[in-house]
């Protein structure tokens, strides 16, 4: 779908016409990234992070096939076939900060996207599906980067990937027997690193899948915008190219940038130096820790030290670590606010912020020892992140009083450069002028 | 109308309850493709479950004759490690003074050894907690505050029946299927 007033692809030449009555692919493409897609004219910089997505997947599954040309999945060799690509393989080295770093840039990127839709209430009617999808995303990431971060079968890989197996046998009854099959086996082994590998090289391919349905229910709302107004008629679009093709790549310049810092400079910044001792079933870290991506979940799932409800403390923390994920499924849901954009709620606003500070300390003490403080803190801030969707925000959506309302998204757009022309006029005006 | 006929049913192809035979017939092809679809989904599933030769390896023989009283081995068993530990009789006395009733979870040194051979205490060394492995089984590594083990993760601490006294850990080190083939050597699982 698109709007009424969207461009029409009209191909020009012979072989442009010649294919378009058989497969019109640069068809799809005009209409869905070129100027037959009509976006909305206000969109900030924040709305660049989904295309920065897109790229960052694409650079971990061309990085991940090359790897994938040098690596060995077996314990025997698994740390090796990794110092092998780190120092014979030709830019082996390169390649494979590009995608540890990668890893870590691409949920650096997903976490803006999902909070912007957040702020400006992108999960709203009529993009519930979209939100949806973008979550299948966030899960099946989450399930690939703990996965790819087991193959390097260092120390951390190897306890990482006990531990989380672990989670599982909390369950009731079936746990034990899920954790075998899991594993393969009683203990993190090589059947277990064999189908991390063959999951690991899967999953990518089915996020990608997710990512154009994903893009695809974008498209029939289009996007939404800082004002969480829709969209009134052809002056509030601009079409997708040149407008937002322009600034996607200006973004990309930009990330690409302090892509190559890190790199380049920093590969291991972002990395635990344990992971560079060879998996030893034997021995454990004194201190487990996952990557910086999973500490707030971490976090959560620590927070539970003590029995109640007749449930185990390890099953609570489990089902809750889960049920932070979950919980994110039913937010179209729970926040009733007819209004979609924060900048027009002033309560919803300032509770996205306190959201915001709360995951950043339930990943500060995700990061830290199960000691305390961070264990009480944890518990505070995992009991606050879900109070804040179940308890505060569906009651502000019924008792919060929204500010006014722009008309439409142009309306918007010129009033606010009418107040900073006025602004001008005004203080050009304050200026004594010199007689003429 | 030609059309409208064709969708009235046969006397006869009605019961008496209103149902048509072909009700029956999808339904039956619908469970014949059910129960064909799942025969065909197990192996696919059951291939992940550990395979003959992991389950091979599932027991193994132990000697014991080299541990000293006071000492223990590692000995690693299906990929994680077991604790075999020569008891001292101040050890064996400090598990048996304990009150049972006062443990997380309640078992006498006697119900977590083999009888005539409550000197050998022999458990998993994997925290019941999330999986590390307790320091305690090697030479010069601390014992904790009950002399037995201690998890460095999140600071569970075993006695001298490796059952947990304080920290997260929810059960005692888990004892393996194990039987005595002689005074000095043991078949694990």
């Amino acid at each position: 779908m698109s709007f009424p007033w969207a461009k029409h692809y009209e191909p020009t030449t012979d072989v442009g016409k010649w294919i378009d009555s058989r497969l019109p692919l640069p068809r799809l493409i005009y209409d869905s990234v070129g100027a037959g897609y009509p976006v909305p004219k206000n969109l900030n910089y924040f709305y660049n992070f989904g295309v920065l997505a897109g790229v960052a997947l694409v650079v971990q599954i061309i990085t991940g096939i090359i790897l994938a040309m040098h690596y060995a999945p077996n314990t025997g060799l698994a740390f090796n076939s990794v110092e092998h690509i780190m120092r014979d393989v030709n830019s082996g080295w390169m390649l494979r900060y590009m995608h540890a770093v990668g890893a870590s840039f691409f949920f650096i990127v997903v976490y803006l996207h999902i909070f912007r839709g957040l702020y400006y209430g992108s999960y709203k009617p009529p993009r519930e599906v979209l939100w949806l999808l973008g979550m299948v995303i966030y899960l099946l990431m989450m399930a690939t980067g703990f996965m790819g971060y087991v193959l390097v079968w260092g120390q951390m890989s190897f306890w990482g990937a006990a531990v989380i197996t672990n989670l599982f046998s909390a369950i009731p009854i079936v746990g034990d027997a899920i954790h075998t099959w899991l594993l393969g086996g009683f203990s993190p082994d090589n059947p277990t690193l064999n189908r991390f590998f063959s999951l690991h090289y899967l999953l990518p391919f089915v996020i990608f899948g997710v990512v154009i349905l994903h893009v695809w229910a974008l498209h029939i709302p289009g996007s939404n915008n800082p004002t969480g107004v829709g969209i009134k008629g052809p002056q509030d679009t601009v079409p997708f190219h040149p407008y937002y093709t322009a600034k996607d790549f200006f973004g990309l310049g930009v990330y690409f940038t302090l892509f190559a810092i890190v790199v380049f400079y920093l590969p291991n910044s972002l990395g635990e130096p344990d992971n560079y001792i060879p998996a030893n079933p034997l021995s454990t870290p004194a201190h487990i820790v996952p990557e910086w991506y999973y500490w707030p979940f971490y976090a959560i799932l620590r927070a539970f030290t003590v029995n109640f409800l007749w449930v185990p403390a390890k099953l609570w923390g489990v089902l809750a670590m889960f049920s932070a994920i979950l919980l994110l499924f039913f937010l179209p849901w729970l926040d009733k606010s007819p209004v979609r954009s924060n900048t027009y709620r002033p309560l919803s606003k300032l509770f996205f912020w306190i959201l915001v500070v709360d995951c950043l300390i339930l990943g500060l003490c995700g990061a830290k020892p199960a000691a305390e403080p961070w264990l009480r803190i944890s518990q505070f801030a995992a009991a606050y992140y879900f109070a804040h969707f179940l308890i505060i925000l569906p009651i502000i959506s019924r008792i919060e009083r929204p500010l006014p309302l722009p008309k439409s998204i142009s309306e918007a757009v010129l009033t606010n450069a009418g107040h900073s022309v006025e602004a001008a006029r005004a203080a050009v005006a304050a200026v004594p002028q010199p007689a003429a | 109308m030609a059309t409208d006929q064709a969708h009235v049913p046969a006397a006869g192809e009605l019961t008496e309850s209103g149902e048509r035979r072909r009700d029956f017939i999808y339904i039956a092809t619908g469970a014949f493709a059910a129960v064909g679809a799942a025969t065909v989904a197990w192996p696919l599933i059951n291939q992940m479950n550990p395979s003959a030769d992991v389950l091979a390896l599932a027991s193994i023989d132990v000697d014991l004759a080299a541990i000293k009283p006071g000492q223990a081995i590692k000995i690693s068993w299906r990929g994680m490690p077991v604790f075999a530990r020569n008891l001292t009789q101040a050890e064996q006395d400090a598990a048996n003074k304990v009150p049972v009733s006062s443990l997380r979870d309640p078992q006498t040194l006697a119900e977590r050894t083999k009888e005539g051979h409550t000197n050998w205490l022999i458990t998993m060394g994997v925290c019941t907690h999330l999986g590390c492995v307790p320091l305690g089984a090697g030479e010069g590594e601390t014992k904790g505050d009950f002399g037995g083990y201690f998890c460095p993760c999140h600071g569970s601490q075993y006695d001298t029946a490796a059952r947990i006294r304080s920290g997260p850990a929810p059960t005692n080190l888990v004892v393996p299927e194990y039987a005595f083939k002689s005074p000095t050597s043991v078949t694990i699982g």
